[in-house]
């Protein structure tokens, strides 16, 4: 035996897996996320639009219509039927849950102090995030109660009254969205408190030293340090403002007379509620829903991408 | 040598049994029986499993299995459960409730049980509200009377006696508003209270007849007669006689109106009295009568919502689950069962007695002497689950904003061309 006498000049004779492993690593670790996320979002987001083109009532043969269900929501929508009103109301929503930014900015900028006790505050300040949707649901129902509750008992006392927020077509989402953003503010109010701590008290020194206070230094100088907080506070904010679900169905099961309804909860009422037997129509609305989510998704994800890059 | 004991044991308990309708073939029964109810209230609750404890008495092979499930949730879970994994025996409600699960052969055709004497005899009144297609797909176990509650105190205050017909009716409540009172408490947050103020007027105004054929979509909600009705309840609604704000309460947060003396009565089902009780009132206190003829030429008729069970078409144990059904309708057990301290319902076998309360008594000569038009179910049992949904939430923008009608009924008209094609 000669050649086992040679030595081994050769390369090292490495496994398919040595050889890979750089590449391999990352995608192994993905892969049960992916696997997942594949099954449990992507999956289901097809077959939603699947459904959407059936009439199913979630027991016996769901049967072929085409594009009808949308047909009915464009007759819904053009009869200000009950998508028209889901329609608005959520546009209403996006739009006032967004003041839960500049409140919860305020907020953490007057809780950012050094003071005995600030923690108690803070904590205070954050409460209502901890407690459940349900219970400021319940709380706020009970608030505005047209008999008892301690709104009209207020505005008793100053001659004005009784007012019935959560009875009145007109007020009633206004009222839920007050509700709702009394743990949104709180939620922006640390995602802002969190910020501050990271504000660079040489910038600020600086500013002052040209002369900046006030409004001018909140604008031109911290706002532009807070604007990854920012960004996370409208990405939370807005998908909150589109979920918005549970405070419904508990302060006014969509009521009176389907006035409050958002997308969400219009989709729920048709396809799984009590009375509910239309999954594709149900699936339509949740489509529509998906749609106006995309856009926002896309733009977030965009200006992420375009922050990573530079 | 266990299975002859059993076959003793079995025997033993059929000849002590008094119906004896249970082991009308003979064999013992064995294996699992999967029971599912929807009586998740405590008195309820306690009524069934004792039922049911006496049921397993009889069958000591038999090893049964209670899962009781709140009774709002059940109405979302069933969908599931009977397709997914069938109980043997499920309660749920009579009528057109029922007929989403007959159309998708989810509930078994027990017409064999309705041939029996025993319950062809007995159960003759509820047959109707249990037949789709010529068929029986359940038994019921329950039923009770809807009618007006009122503060028999404030009547007497008032001087007010119990009206019969529309005129007694609105003069009662015109003195009932002057005296700083609404007539009616009504919560209609969750929309069917409305619906059973529906059912009243057009009955009364149009006739069992008509009704039916407007909840199956055979009659038009821009009817003539149907405006009728809407106008009788408008004159209630224009004289202030229903609570403000009712949009904003449940039915059971419209109860306190009545026991503070805010509001003098209650559309609502024999259910309301327990809580009335519980809150204080008595007897003395409380009182109920037959809702007042409005159109003379109409027979009266009435709502009567019934509880029901059934077996999955999925059921494992179908024999057990047929001697259950037996079980439960049978003279003693339905005695039992509805009694005030139990149910506290309507016992729907004809051979048991009804319990001797105030209500239940009223209740039942109601519906046995003084309904000859007929017996509905309740609106969102008798018409398909999708109108009723839109129907009472018109009614609710009705009671709150009248002038809306012509609105209302023409997105009532639109549903009906979409929904029964």
């Amino acid at each position: 035996m000669t050649t086992a006498a040679l030595p081994n000049n050769s390369i090292p004779d490495r496994s398919f897996w040595q050889r890979n492993q750089q590449t391999w690593a990352p995608w192994l670790f993905l892969a049960p996320a992916i696997l997942f996320f594949a099954f449990y979002v992507i999956f289901p987001v097809f077959q939603s639009f699947n459904l959407s083109l059936y009439e199913w009532d979630g027991l016996g043969e769901a049967e072929y219509i085409g594009l009808r269900n949308y047909e009915d929501l464009y007759y819904e929508f053009i009869d200000r039927d009950a998508f028209y009103t889901s329609l608005k109301n959520n546009i209403i929503w996006l739009v006032m849950y967004l003041l839960a930014i500049p409140a919860g900015l305020f907020i953490a900028l007057f809780l950012n102090q050094t003071v005995t006790g600030i923690r108690l505050y803070k904590s205070l300040f954050f409460f209502p995030f901890v407690i459940s949707q349900v219970v400021v649901g319940l709380v706020f129902t009970w608030f505005y109660d047209p008999a008892f509750g301690i709104l009209n008992v207020v505005l008793g006392w100053v001659g004005l009254g009784p007012v019935n927020i959560l009875g009145n077509e007109y007020t009633v989402t206004y009222g839920i969205i007050l509700a709702g953003l009394w743990p949104q503010t709180a939620y922006c109010m640390i995602l802002y408190l969190t910020g501050l701590n990271a504000v660079n008290p040489e910038q600020i020194e600086a500013g002052r030293l040209d002369g900046a206070k006030g409004w001018r230094m909140l604008w031109h100088v911290v706002l532009p340090q807070l604007k990854p907080a920012t960004f996370i506070a409208f990405v939370v904010t807005i998908i909150g403002a589109l979920r918005s679900f549970d405070l419904i169905s508990i302060m006014t099961g969509g009521g009176p007379f389907g006035s409050s309804r958002v997308l969400a909860y219009y989709m729920f009422e048709v396809a799984l509620s009590e009375y509910g037997f239309r999954m594709g129509y149900g699936a339509a609305i949740a489509v529509v829903l998906f749609a106006i989510m995309m856009v926002f998704i896309c733009y977030f994800l965009w200006s992420m991408y375009r922050e990573e890059r530079r | 040598m266990t299975s002859l004991k059993s076959t003793l044991l079995a025997a033993l308990a059929g000849s002590t049994m008094l119906a004896g309708a249970a082991f009308a073939d003979g064999h013992a029964l064995s294996g699992d029986l999967k029971i599912f109810l929807d009586t998740s209230n405590p008195a309820p609750r306690a009524a069934m499993e004792a039922s049911i404890a006496r049921f397993g008495e009889q069958h000591p092979d038999l090893n049964i299995e209670t899962t009781v499930i709140d009774r709002e949730a059940y109405k979302t879970q069933i969908r599931n459960f009977l397709t997914a994994d069938a109980p043997d025996v499920a309660t749920w409600y009579a009528a057109n409730r029922m007929r989403p699960y007959v159309e998708a052969g989810l509930f078994e055709d027990v017409s064999d049980l309705w041939q029996e004497p025993e319950i062809a005899e007995n159960l003759a009144s509820t047959k109707g509200a249990m037949t789709i297609d010529g068929k029986q797909w359940g038994v019921p176990y329950t039923y009770y009377q809807w009618g007006v509650y009122y503060r028999e105190d404030i009547f007497k205050e008032l001087g007010l006696s119990e009206p019969t017909n529309w005129e007694e009716e609105k003069a009662n409540c015109a003195k009932i508003v002057a005296s700083g009172r609404a007539c009616y408490t009504i919560g209609t947050k969750f929309l069917w209270t409305a619906g059973g103020w529906f059912d009243y007027l057009n009955m009364r105004t149009n006739g069992f007849d008509f009704h039916m054929q407007l909840l199956q979509g055979d009659a038009s909600w821009e009817s003539e007669e149907v405006r009728a009705t809407f106008a009788n309840w408008r004159e209630l609604i224009d004289m202030g006689g229903f609570l403000e704000n009712h949009q904003t309460y449940s039915w059971q947060e419209a109860l306190p109106f009545m026991v503070n003396g805010e509001a003098a009565a209650y559309l609502m089902g024999n259910f309301a009295v327990a809580p009335l009780r519980e809150a204080g009132l008595s007897d003395d206190q409380i009182d109920f009568y037959q809702f007042p003829a409005i159109n003379p030429d109409v027979e009266l008729a009435e709502d009567a919502p019934t509880d029901t069970f059934h077996i999955p078409a999925n059921a494992a144990n179908k024999d057990a689950a047929r001697a259950f059904l037996r079980h439960v309708v049978s003279a003693e057990e339905q005695t039992i069962i509805n009694a005030g301290d139990a149910l506290g319902q309507l016992p729907v076998n004809a051979q048991s007695s009804v319990d001797d309360d105030e209500f239940l008594n009223q209740g039942f000569e109601m519906l046995s002497s003084n309904s000859p038009g007929g017996v509905a179910q309740f609106f969102d049992r008798d018409a398909p689950a999708e109108m009723a949904k839109v129907a009472m939430e018109g009614f609710q923008e009705f009671m709150v904003k009248p002038d809306n009608l012509d609105r209302i009924l023409s997105k009532l008209e639109r549903a009906r061309g979409r929904i029964y094609e």
